[in-house]
């Protein structure tokens, strides 16, 4: 499997990058370089093998349904860019 | 030609736990903007999802109340979109391995009984909200739900008119407050459905379908549905085809409209996430959980049916919620067995309508189930009639009088069973009514209709309108 230009460009703007088409050819090159790093481990015999999802063989610690935080809003408007009536404000946003 | 509907839902229901699913911030509703927002929930550097042990109760409860299969390893995904109320840029849910897998939900549209399977559900986080208005040409976030616990429950395909989607939602809604994970409050948004709708022609593969988008409510849900499917046959009729898309539902013109570009829907690269560990659940840990659930409205519906005598439909709309399906449990703890069905009567009769017209739940009912065993009790005995029962329903209502038994002493409505004294109204009532009397000899049914309301209302409605009959049809033809 490889990836073209098209592709890349397409990855790039879902991901909210901004790339120039050099760097475009560039990350297509790199990128396909891992498929082939990927497509030679394919050749290894996977067959029973559960996927894993982690690369730790433990499983997730819970923690008791209790609030411990308190409000800090103060705190954190202190640093956002701009905020109004507690809220934070964004450049608006049209579907 | 007939076009088949062909429908299955998305629900998301809002988790009942004090704090949100990755951190300890509060999930109270109505807060001030932001005030339940903590460096986790604002997605701060460096931050660390840890995961709520309560919210997956939660999804084992559920689970084991649709029959279920839990998984033993489950394992949480990220899918990745941008939107400002979502500052981390992704969404912690759950793909490949959801908590639960499977189950079955029975519904009821028309006394047609229906089975409808579901796929799936999974744990999730909720977003912010975003405010449109207000702002000068910003938008204002608010991240107070951002990491509310969610459990996606996502249907199979399996509904074929919106009746069959809203009896399922219904059904659905009924389940998760019943097993108390969730409060059903549909006004704050903490149960909300999306469905996905296509049509095709009877035995044809599935059509392209769309998605109508949150619809919370349960009116809203079967009118978005009925119109899409109408809009759909027309643009296939015409000739166009369906583009696969979002829509949401505009109540105010009852139309739905398409919302996102197709191109970069579901496109969400979901990948394992790396901050949390696979959530193990063991055998174990689901007796544990399993020991701590209510018995099950399909259980208790099969039990009334058969130790109560109820119908499936009786059952059905008793165990629409425990409060009601308690309150006829004890109802019937003081009023008898054998008077269950009568039980079930008077509490989805007079008492659901008396409710509904004061807008109370049945925990806030002013009469008791024993104030009502007591009012029925009377009913059987015949010391009063049930429509005397209405008035002494009433009374009870009203605060006049502590039990049944004394409202009908202080009122004087204890039923004439005396027949020596009804004979003696009846008498004076046929002498009064000589034309009906006659009318009826000349065989008209209808005077002996009248008859009998005279003389039922000779005696206050105190005496019993069999009695009465009896006695009145022997008089006339003896």
């Amino acid at each position: 499997m490889s990836l073209d230009i098209e592709q890349v460009q397409r990855i790039a703007r879902l991901a909210r990058i901004e790339i120039s088409p050099a760097e475009a050819a560039t990350a297509r090159d790199q990128l396909n370089g891992i498929f082939g790093l990927i497509e030679t481990m394919q050749a290894v015999d996977t067959a029973g093998i559960a996927p894993m999802s982690h690369a730790v063989d433990m499983v997730q610690r819970l923690r008791p349904d209790a609030v411990t935080e308190a409000d800090q809003r103060t705190a954190f408007q202190a640093i956002a860019p701009e905020t109004d009536a507690g809220l934070y404000l964004v450049p608006k946003v049209i579907e | 030609m007939k076009w088949e509907v062909v429908i299955g839902l998305e629900t998301h229901a809002q988790l009942q736990t004090k704090s949100k699913i990755f951190c300890g911030a509060s999930t109270a509703f109505g807060a001030e903007p932001n005030t339940q927002a903590d460096a986790v929930s604002l997605a701060l550097p460096g931050v660390l999802p840890v995961l709520n042990r309560e919210a997956v109760v939660c999804a084992i409860k559920f689970g084991l109340a649709i029959g279920a299969k839990i998984t033993e390893r489950s394992v949480f995904a990220r899918k990745n979109y941008f939107y400002p109320d979502l500052p981390k840029g992704y969404q912690i849910s759950q793909m490949e391995l959801p908590v639960v897998d499977g189950g079955s939900l029975t519904i009821n549209v028309d006394g047609n009984e229906k089975t409808v399977r579901l796929t799936r559900a999974h744990l999730e986080e909720d977003a912010g909200k975003s405010l449109h208005e207000d702002f000068a040409g910003r938008t204002g976030i608010d991240l107070n739900r951002a990491g509310t616990p969610l459990l996606e429950i996502v249907s199979e395909p399996d509904m074929r008119s919106a009746a069959e989607a809203v009896a399922y939602a219904k059904k659905l809604h009924e389940l998760v407050q019943w097993i108390g994970i969730c409060d059903g409050n549909m006004q704050e948004g903490s149960f909300r459905c999306d469905a996905n709708v296509s049509v095709r022609r009877p035995g044809d593969p599935y059509g392209t379908r769309r998605e109508i988008k949150n619809l919370n409510s349960f009116r809203f849900l079967e009118q978005a549905i009925n119109y899409e499917v109408q809009w759909q046959i027309n643009e296939i009729e015409e000739g166009r085809k369906i583009q696969q898309a979002t829509v949401l539902f505009d109540p105010d013109t009852g139309e739905t409209r398409s919302m996102r570009s197709k191109e970069d829907a579901h496109d969400y690269r979901y990948f394992p996430d790396p901050d949390l560990l696979p959530l193990e659940i063991t055998e174990a840990w689901k007796a544990e959980v399993k020991a701590t659930m209510p018995e099950l409205p399909q259980a208790m519906q099969q039990r009334f049916t058969g130790e109560y005598g109820l119908s499936a439909y009786d059952a059905d709309i008793i165990t629409s919620s425990r409060e009601m399906a308690q309150y006829f449990l004890d109802t019937v703890a003081v009023a008898g067995t054998a008077s269950a069905k009568l039980c079930a009567n008077w509490i989805q009769g007079d008492l659901a309508a008396r409710l509904n017209r004061e807008e109370k739940s049945i925990a806030e009912a002013p009469i008791s189930a024993t104030q009502l065993a007591g009012i029925i009790q009377r009913i059987v005995d015949n010391t009063i009639s049930n429509k005397i029962g209405k008035d002494v329903f009433d009374a009870l209502w009203n605060g006049d009088g502590a039990n049944a038994d004394a409202v009908i002493e202080a009122k004087g409505w204890k039923q004439i069973t005396d027949t020596g004294e009804i004979e003696a109204i009846i008498d004076e009532v046929l002498a009064a009514n000589q034309k009906s009397v006659e009318e009826f000899r000349a065989g008209k049914e209808k005077a002996f209709n009248a008859l009998v309301g005279q003389a039922m209302k000779a005696t206050k409605g105190k005496a019993n309108p069999q009695q009465v009959n009896d006695l009145l049809k022997q008089k006339l033809t003896g």
